[in-house]
C-alpha cells in the first residue's frame, strides 16, 4: 500500500547534508509570501485563521495555536512592549524534530516567528535556543541578519508600520527552560524556576508584559496556514488536528528518523513502514510515543492515530511525535531508570514531589538494577507513579516523570518483580 | 458604616464558615480584600484549621513551592471526586468548597513531608532549633512517622555567616524562605539559592558576615535548623527552659518589640515579639543582636562609693541612700539629668525628685532643640505621625535627610514595602491578588515607588529609589522647602534654587499629591533644624491641600521622643546651674554625659559639681567620675514605659530578677526620695503608682495607665506565667546551693508571675511572653495569637499613641529657608554618619555588634578627597572642638561636595558636637592605622 504523494510544506526545502536556502532561495520557493499575505491582513483575521486552521502547539502540550494568541490583551491599552518568545530549547529525549526545522530551513522559522509576532502585535521576538544547538545558531543568526536587511524585521516591517526586533539567545540551556515560563525566567536571567499559572505568560510574561512562548515547529506551520489558508492546512491532516507533523522514530529500529507526515499517521505506519520496523531478531515491548515524558504504550496500541485527541484515549500522550521504542532485549528497568535519572537531573529543585521525589526514584530503580531491590521498592515506586501528577506538582516536569514511570509498572510488571525476586537484572549476564 | 458587609461562605469538610469581609490587617492590598483576594491556607489557618505549610509565611506570601498546604477542592455540592490543589495558591472564592480531611489530601500531605524529610538529618535531639521547631511541628501535623527512604542523604558544607547566624545547610529542606525574605523582602543580594534539582545550596557565594542588618530574621524565617541564633549558641539552653516576658528594643528610637529569654540569671537571646502597628514579624540585626551588654562582667551589680584613693567599693545599700538625701537636704541643690535610654518612669522620677526647674533631658543641646522640634510637629497636627506599618503602607514617600537603613533599619524595611504598594492596583486589575507574590513581583519588576531620597551620602535604600539627591543638609532642606512650595503656593519659597532642583522638587511634589497616603521621612541625623522644618511644611501642604499625609520622625534612642514630651532643661542648663554654684549636686540616670557633650565641657561641670551621683548598669566614663553610682536594671530586669519616635507608649516588663543591688532606676530615686523626706515612705511602691502620678503630673501621658494591664489584673484568678509549661529544673535549678525550693521572687509591677505556675492560655497582646499553641511550637505559633493571619493580635496591637494632633489644625509654614550651601576654602562641614552597628552606646558592647562595627573614619567625596590629595585609607587631620583628629579617609563617591563624615558614636568619635566646619590636612605619613586612637594633641 503506496501512500499518494502528499504535500511536505514543512520539509520541503530541506535537503539534509546540504547548506539552507538563502534569503533570495527561500524567496523563490515562495517564501515570506506568508508573511506579505499576513500583514494585508489585520491581527485579529490571523489570530482566527490560525484558530480555523486547527494548528495545535507542537511542543507537546498540543494547546491550540490561535486561541493562545488571543489571551493575548491588544489595542491601546495593552502594556507594552510585547514579545513573541520562540521556544527553541528543544531537550526532550528522544526528540530532534526542531533541530531538523532550524538547521534545515532557518528562514521558515524567522517568518512564522515574524507573523506570530504580526498577530499578538508583539514588539519584540525572541528566539530561545538551546547552547548545544551551535549549526542552529549559525544558520538562523544569518537567516535574522538577512531577514533584517530585507526589511522583514525592524521599525517599519514591509513598510506596514509595524516594528519588529529579533534576537537570538543562546541559552545555557536546561530541560527546565522547556517550559514556557521558566524559560522566561531564564531569558530574564534568573534560573529557571517555572511560575504559577494563573497569570499566564500572554498577560503577565517575560519582565512582566504580554508574552506568547511558542515552539519552533509550531511557528515553522504559520507562514503556510498564512499563505495558503486554513482550510488547505487542515486538509493536510488525518485527523481532526490541522497540518502535517514532523514525526520521528529511534530505538533499535531498522530506519530510525524524521519524517514529516500528515496529521494522524497511525503509530504502525511510521515504525513499520517509515522505520522500516523493527531490527532483526528483535520485538517491539513497547514505546514512548513522543518523548520520555510520555506514557509507555505496546504493541496492541500501533493503529492509534498520532494527534493530539487520539493517543490521549490510549493513555498517554503524543508529546513531540517522536516514538521511543523498546526492544524485547533490552530491561525496561533500565530504560525508565535513564530516563529518570535525566528527570531528576533536570529537575530545577523548586517544588518537593519533584525535587525530592525523583532521586527516590532513580535510587529505587539503582537499588533493582543492581540486584538490592526489596518487595517493598515497588510501593515506594507506585506510591511515586500515583502522586507526581499534575496539580500536585508546581510544574509539568514531574507529571512528565511521572508517565513512564506509570506506563511502565503498568505493562512491565513483571520484569520489576522479576529484578526482586531474582536478586539482579535479568537482562543483564552474570559474571562468569 | 452604613455599608453593609457582604460576607462570603466558604465550605471546609461540608460545614459552611463565614468569612468577614476585608483583613483586619491594613496591608494594601488586603485592606479591602474581597473574597477571592485572599487564598485558602489564609482563610483556613485564620478560622483555626491546623494545615501544615513551609513556603508560605504571612509577611511573605504565596509561592507554591512546598506543596504541603495540599487540599481538596470540590467544584460544586455535586462534585465528590475533587482535585487537590495548594492552598496558599487558590483563592478562597464565595461558596468555595474544599476539605482539609479527604483522605486523598491527608495522604498527599503526610508524603509531602515525607519528602521533605529524606535528606534531613535526624538529629533533633542536639539541633539547635529544638524546641521551636516548625519542621517538626509539621511533620507530626501531617502525619509522617516511619521513614521508608533508605538510601544515603545528600550533605552540604556549612559556611560562616557572621557573628549572628549559624548555618548548618544539612538541616535544609529547600522552602526558599530565606533567599525570598533576604532578597525579596529586605534587599539583600550577597545570599542566594544555588545549585539545582535535590542539590540546593542556600548560602553565599563564599564564606563571609551576612552583609543585611535584617539577616537575623533568617533564624526566625527558616522553619527548622538551618539558620539559628550563633550569639545563643554561645550559650546554649533549652528553648523551654528560657524564662521570658514582654520587651522593647533599647538600640533605636522605633520600639519594636521583642521578646527577650533568660536562664540561670543570664539574658540568652531575643526573639521578635509581633507588633502590627511597628514591627510586624521582622527586627533588625542591632535589636536582635545587641542585648549581650547585660551579659557584661563589667556589670555594676553593686552600690558603690568612691573610697579616698578613688577606687569605687562596695557600700551597704542604706548607707548610700542615707548619704545621698543628706546632699539633697536643701531644695533645689541637686540636678537631675535624664536619659533616652532611661524608661519614662525613671525619667519621671528623678525630675520628681530635682523638680521640673532642675531637670535636665540629658541630651546633648542639639539634639535636645531636634528632638523637641520634632514632637512638637507630630503634637501640632494636622499631619499625623506614622507607624512603621503606616510606613509599609505609605504610596509615596519622601525621606529628607535620614540614612534610615543606619538611623532605625526597620523604618528602611518598611519602606522597602512601601514601594511595592504601586503594583498592587496593576496588579489587581490583571488578576493577580498580592498574594500571589511571584506574580504580583512579575508585574512589578523593578517599577517600584516612589520613593524620592535626599540624603549627603548614599543610602542602602538607593536601590529601590525613584530618584536621590547628594547634598549638603541645607540643600536637603531647601529641596524640602520647594517641595512644599510647589505643593502649596503659600508656602515660603526658597530663592536660587537651581533648575534641577526645581524640577526635582515638582517631581516630589506631583508624586506626593497623587497618592493616597503621602509620607515624609525625616530626623535629626543630619543635625539639622531647617530639615525637620521643611519637613513639615511638606506634610502641612500636603495635608492642607486635602491630603492625609504622613510624617515620621526617627528618633535616636529607645525613649528620646518620651523625653520630648516630659520636657525638661537643656544640658548647657544643667552646667549653668552646677558651675555657676546654684546646685552643687549631680544626679545623672543611665546617662554618659561624654556622649552628649564635648569632653571639655563634661570635664567642667563634673569638676565644678560637689557630688555626683550617677545611677547606670554599666561602666562609663561617666560612671568612672562619679562620687556614688548606683546599679541600674538593664534591657529585660527593669519595668518601664518607652515612647518611640511615633508617639507611642509602649510598655517592656522585667524577664528575670537581676542579682546584687541592681533594680529599677525609679526605684533607686524612689528610695533617694523617701531617704531625703520628699515622698512619703511606702509611697510608689509599684510601677503602677508612679504611673498614675505621671498621668497625673501631665495629662498627656494618661494613655500610659492603659499601656499595659495593671500588676492586680488576673486571668481567672491567676497571674501570666513567666515561665513555659515545659520548664524543667524548677526544684532543682538551685540544688547545688540549696536543695530547699526558693520561693519565686515577687512582681508588685506587673500582673506576670516569676513561675511556671499561672493562666495557660493566650494572654492580653501587651503580655504575650512566648508563642506557643498545642501542635505549633515554633515562632508560627502567632497564627494563633491574630485575629486574622497576618492581621493585628486579638484584642490590638500593643502600645498607645500619646501624640493626637488636631486634623483640622493649620500652623503657619516655617519660613527660615536656608541660604545655598557654600563649601569653604580648606574647610568642611562634618557630619555624623549612623552606622547601624557601632553608632548606637549599648549595643556596640555586644561582641557580635562590636565586630563588625566601623573603626573611626572620616569620610570625603572623591573630589574633595583629589584637591586634598588623599585616597581611601590615608590619614587626615581634622581639627574639631579644638581637638585634632588623626583619622584615616575614606572615599564616599557619592558623598556631597563639602561635606565630610565621621561615624556617629564610635570609638573617639562621641560627644562631638556635630555639624560643624573644621579644617581637614594630610596628616603627612601614610597609613591610617594610628587613627583609631582619636584625638591627639596638635
Amino acid at each position: 500500500m503506496t501512500e499518494p504523494l502528499r504535500e511536505k510544506p514543512l520539509t520541503r526545502n530541506i535537503r539534509p547534508g546540504a547548506e539552507p536556502l538563502d534569503l533570495r532561495a527561500y524567496e523563490a520557493s515562495g517564501g515570506y509570501q506568508g508573511l506579505r499575505r499576513a500583514l494585508k491582513m489585520t491581527p485579529e483575521e490571523i489570530q482566527q485563521e490560525v484558530m480555523k486552521s486547527n494548528l495545535r502547539g507542537r511542543g507537546g502540550a498540543g494547546f491550540p495555536t490561535g486561541k493562545k494568541w488571543t489571551f493575548v490583551p491588544m489595542g491601546e491599552g495593552a502594556r507594552r512592549p510585547k514579545y513573541l518568545v520562540v521556544n527553541a530549547d528543544e531537550m526532550e529525549p528522544g526528540t530532534m524534530k526542531d533541530r531538523f526545522l532550524m538547521e534545515g530551513d532557518p528562514h521558515q522559522v524567522v517568518e512564522g516567528a515574524i507573523i506570530a509576532a504580526y498577530a499578538v502585535q508583539a514588539d519584540v521576538a525572541y528566539i530561545f535556543l538551546r547552547w548545544a544547538y551551535k549549526l542552529s545558531t549559525r544558520r538562523l543568526a544569518r537567516a535574522i541578519a538577512e531577514a533584517r536587511e530585507a526589511g522583514y524585521l525592524g521599525k517599519n516591517v514591509l513598510g506596514s508600520g509595524w516594528a519588529l526586533e529579533m534576537h537570538l539567545h543562546t541559552s545555557a540551556g536546561r530541560y527546565m527552560c522547556g517550559d514556557e515560563t521558566g524559560l522566561l525566567d531564564a531569558l530574564q536571567g534568573r534560573r529557571a524556576t517555572p511560575r504559577s499559572k494563573p497569570p499566564y505568560p500572554q498577560v503577565v510574561g517575560l519582565w512582566g508584559k504580554p508574552t506568547v512562548v511558542n515552539n519552533v515547529e509550531t511557528v515553522a506551520c504559520v507562514p503556510h496556514i498564512a499563505a495558503r489558508g486554513a482550510e488547505w492546512f487542515r486538509s493536510l491532516s488525518h485527523t481532526g488536528d490541522g497540518g502535517t507533523k514532523i514525526f520521528g522514530a529511534s530505538g533499535r529500529l531498522r530506519r530510525p528518523g524524521l519524517w514529516e507526515l500528515p496529521m494522524g499517521t497511525t503509530l504502525r505506519e511510521i515504525i513499520e513502514e517509515h522505520a522500516g520496523g523493527m531490527a532483526d531478531g528483535l520485538r517491539l515491548r513497547g514505546l514512548l510515543p513522543g518523548g520520555a515524558s510520555t506514557e509507555f504504550l505496546t504493541a496492541e496500541h500501533l493503529d492509534t492515530r498520532m494527534d493530539f485527541s487520539e493517543v490521549q484515549k490510549v493513555g498517554s500522550r503524543m508529546g513531540t511525535g517522536t516514538v521511543v521504542v523498546l526492544d524485547d532485549r533490552n530491561c525496561p528497568v533500565g530504560m525508565l531508570l535513564t530516563l529518570e535519572r535525566f528527570f531528576a537531573r533536570e529537575s530545577c529543585g523548586w517544588c518537593t514531589p519533584c525535587r525530592e521525589g525523583l532521586p527516590w526514584v532513580v535510587r529505587t530503580l539503582e537499588a533493582l538494577e543492581s540486584g538490592c531491590g526489596e518487595p517493598r521498592d515497588l510501593e515506594v515506586l507506585d506510591m511515586h507513579a500515583r502522586l507526581l501528577g499534575p496539580g500536585a506538582t508546581f510544574c509539568a516536569l514531574a507529571p512528565g516523570a511521572a508517565e513512564p514511570l506509570v506506563g511502565a509498572l503498568r505493562h512491565f510488571r513483571a520484569d520489576f518483580e522479576r529484578h526482586v525476586a531474582e536478586k539482579r537484572c535479568p537482562w543483564r549476564q552474570p559474571c562468569p | 458604616m452604613s455599608v453593609e458587609a457582604a460576607v462570603s461562605v466558604i465550605y471546609i469538610d461540608n460545614r459552611p464558615y463565614e468569612i468577614p469581609p476585608g483583613f483586619a490587617r491594613a496591608e494594601p492590598g488586603y485592606a479591602e480584600a474581597k473574597p477571592g483576594e485572599r487564598n485558602l491556607l489564609e482563610v483556613c489557618l485564620s478560622l483555626g484549621f491546623d494545615l501544615p505549610y513551609f513556603c508560605w509565611h504571612p509577611a511573605m506570601h504565596s509561592v507554591g513551592a512546598c506543596r504541603q498546604c495540599a487540599v481538596k477542592q470540590f467544584k460544586d455540592a455535586a462534585d465528590t471526586k475533587g482535585r487537590i490543589v495548594m492552598a496558599c495558591m487558590t483563592p478562597a472564592e464565595d461558596g468555595a468548597r474544599i476539605s482539609i480531611n479527604d483522605p486523598e489530601a491527608v495522604e498527599f500531605r503526610g508524603r509531602v513531608v515525607e519528602w521533605l524529610m529524606v535528606n534531613h538529618p535526624h538529629d533533633c535531639p542536639v539541633c539547635d532549633e529544638g524546641g521551636e521547631c516548625h519542621l517538626q511541628d509539621m511533620t507530626v501535623m501531617a502525619g509522617h512517622v516511619y521513614r521508608r527512604y533508605r538510601f544515603t542523604k545528600q550533605t552540604w558544607r556549612n559556611q560562616d555567616l557572621g557573628p549572628f547566624v549559624n548555618h548548618e545547610m544539612n538541616r535544609c529542606i529547600e522552602c526558599y524562605r530565606c533567599v525570598r525574605f533576604y532578597r525579596d523582602l529586605a534587599g539583600g543580594r550577597d545570599f542566594a539559592a544555588l545549585g539545582w534539582h535535590d542539590d540546593v545550596y542556600f548560602g553565599r557565594h563564599a564564606d563571609g558576615p551576612l552583609q543585611s542588618p535584617f539577616a537575623g530574621n533568617l533564624v526566625e524565617i527558616c522553619p527548622t535548623g538551618v539558620f539559628t541564633d550563633k550569639t545563643f549558641k554561645a550559650h546554649p539552653v533549652r528553648k523551654w527552659d528560657l524564662q521570658t516576658a514582654p520587651s522593647v528594643c533599647v538600640h533605636c528610637g522605633l520600639g519594636c518589640s521583642t521578646i527577650p529569654g533568660e536562664r540561670y540569671g543570664m539574658l540568652r537571646r531575643i526573639r521578635n515579639r509581633y507588633n502590627g502597628e511597628v514591627n510586624g514579624y521582622f527586627l533588625c540585626d542591632r535589636g536582635r543582636y545587641g542585648y549581650e551588654f547585660v551579659n557584661s562582667p563589667r556589670r555594676i551589680r553593686r552600690t558603690l562609693w568612691r573610697a579616698a584613693d578613688g577606687r569605687l567599693e562596695e557600700v551597704p545599700k542604706e548607707d548610700a541612700l542615707h548619704r545621698i538625701a543628706s546632699f539633697l537636704a536643701e531644695p533645689g541643690r541637686a540636678v537631675g539629668i535624664g536619659s533616652p535610654r532611661a524608661s519614662l518612669e525613671a525619667n519621671f522620677a528623678l525630675r520628681t525628685l530635682v523638680g521640673p526647674e532642675r531637670f535636665a533631658l540629658g541630651l546633648s543641646d542639639s539634639e535636645s532643640r531636634l528632638v523637641a522640634a520634632c514632637a512638637e510637629i507630630l503634637r501640632t497636627g494636622p499631619a499625623q505621625s506614622a507607624s512603621l506599618a503606616d510606613a509599609a503602607r505609605a504610596d509615596a514617600v519622601l525621606v529628607l535627610g535620614e540614612d534610615v537603613t543606619n538611623a532605625a533599619p526597620m523604618l528602611a524595611l518598611a519602606l522597602r514595602q512601601s514601594v511595592l504598594q504601586k503594583g498592587i492596583g496593576e496588579a489587581a486589575h490583571l488578576g493577580v491578588p498580592r498574594w500571589h507574590d511571584a506574580a504580583f513581583r512579575e508585574v512589578m519588576q523593578k517599577d517600584t515607588g516612589p520613593l524620592f531620597i535626599a540624603t549627603p551620602d548614599s543610602c542602602a535604600l538607593d536601590d529601590v529609589a525613584t530618584q536621590v539627591l547628594r547634598a549638603s543638609p541645607d540643600d536637603i532642606a531647601r529641596l524640602g522647602f520647594a517641595v512644599a512650595r510647589a505643593i502649596d503656593a503659600s508656602a515660603p519659597a526658597p530663592p536660587d534654587l537651581s533648575d534641577e532642583t526645581i524640577a526635582m522638587a515638582g517631581r516630589i511634589a506631583d508624586s506626593l499629591r497623587a497618592a493616597a497616603r503621602p509620607l515624609v521621612v525625616a530626623g535629626p541625623s543630619c543635625g539639622s533644624e531647617v530639615i525637620i522644618r521643611a519637613a513639615a511644611n511638606i506634610a502641612w501642604a500636603l495635608c492642607r491641600t486635602g491630603r492625609d499625609a504622613d510624617i515620621c520622625f526617627t528618633a535616636p534612642e529607645a525613649n528620646s521622643m518620651g523625653l520630648a514630651l516630659l520636657g525638661g532643661e537643656s544640658l548647657a542648663d544643667a552646667a549653668e546651674a552646677i558651675e555657676s554654684g546654684a546646685a552643687d549636686t549631680l544626679l545623672i540616670l543611665e546617662n554618659d554625659l561624654y556622649r552628649r557633650a564635648p569632653a571639655a565641657q563634661v570635664e567642667a561641670i563634673l569638676a565644678a559639681a560637689k557630688h555626683v551621683i550617677e545611677i547606670d548598669h554599666t561602666p562609663t566614663p561617666t560612671t568612672e567620675r562619679a562620687e556614688a553610682v548606683l546599679p541600674a536594671a538593664a534591657l529585660a530586669e527593669a519595668d518601664g514605659t518607652f515612647v518611640n519616635n511615633e508617639g507611642r507608649a509602649q510598655r517592656f516588663l522585667r524577664v528575670f530578677v537581676p542579682e546584687g543591688d541592681v533594680t529599677d532606676s525609679w526605684r533607686w530615686l524612689r528610695d533617694i526620695a523617701v531617704a531625703a523626706g520628699r515622698l512619703k515612705a511606702g509611697a510608689w511602691s509599684t510601677l503602677d503608682a508612679v504611673v498614675r502620678a505621671l498621668a497625673a503630673a501631665d495629662p498627656v501621658f494618661g494613655p500610659v495607665l492603659s499601656v499595659s494591664p495593671p500588676a492586680d489584673f488576673r486571668m481567672v484568678g491567676e497571674k501570666i506565667p513567666r515561665q513555659p509549661h515545659r520548664y524543667s529544673g524548677r526544684t532543682a535549678m538551685h540544688a547545688a546551693i540549696n536543695v530547699h525550693e526558693p520561693k519565686p521572687p515577687d512582681d508588685p509591677d506587673s500582673p506576670m508571675a516569676f513561675s511556671m505556675e499561672g493562666y495557660d492560655g493566650p494572654p492580653p497582646a501587651p503580655l504575650i511572653r512566648e508563642y506557643w499553641s498545642p501542635g505549633w511550637n515554633s515562632v508560627q505559633a502567632l497564627n494563633k495569637f491574630q485575629a486574622e493571619v497576618g492581621g493585628p493580635l486579638v484584642g490590638g496591637d500593643p502600645g498607645r499613641r500619646l501624640i493626637h494632633p488636631p486634623s483640622q489644625a493649620a500652623p503657619p509654614y516655617f519660613a527660615d529657608v536656608p541660604a545655598p550651601f557654600q563649601p569653604r576654602e580648606g574647610r568642611w562641614l562634618v557630619l555624623a554618619a549612623h552606622h547601624v552597628f557601632g553608632s548606637e552606646e549599648l549595643s556596640a558592647q555586644a561582641r557580635g555588634v562590636a565586630s563588625l562595627a566601623p573603626k573611626p573614619y572620616v569620610a570625603l567625596g572623591p573630589k574633595d578627597a583629589a584637591r586634598l590629595g588623599v585616597k581611601d585609607g590615608d590619614a587626615v587631620a581634622l581639627a574639631l572642638d579644638g581637638q585634632a583628629l588623626r583619622l584615616p579617609v575614606r572615599v564616599r563617591p557619592l558623598l556631597a561636595a563639602g561635606i565630610a563624615a565621621v561615624p556617629a558614636g564610635v570609638g573617639s568619635l562621641v560627644g562631638l558636637d556635630l555639624p560643624a566646619w573644621a579644617a581637614i590636612t594630610p596628616a603627612g605619613d601614610a597609613g591610617g592605622g594610628g587613627a583609631a586612637s582619636g584625638a591627639e594633641a596638635p
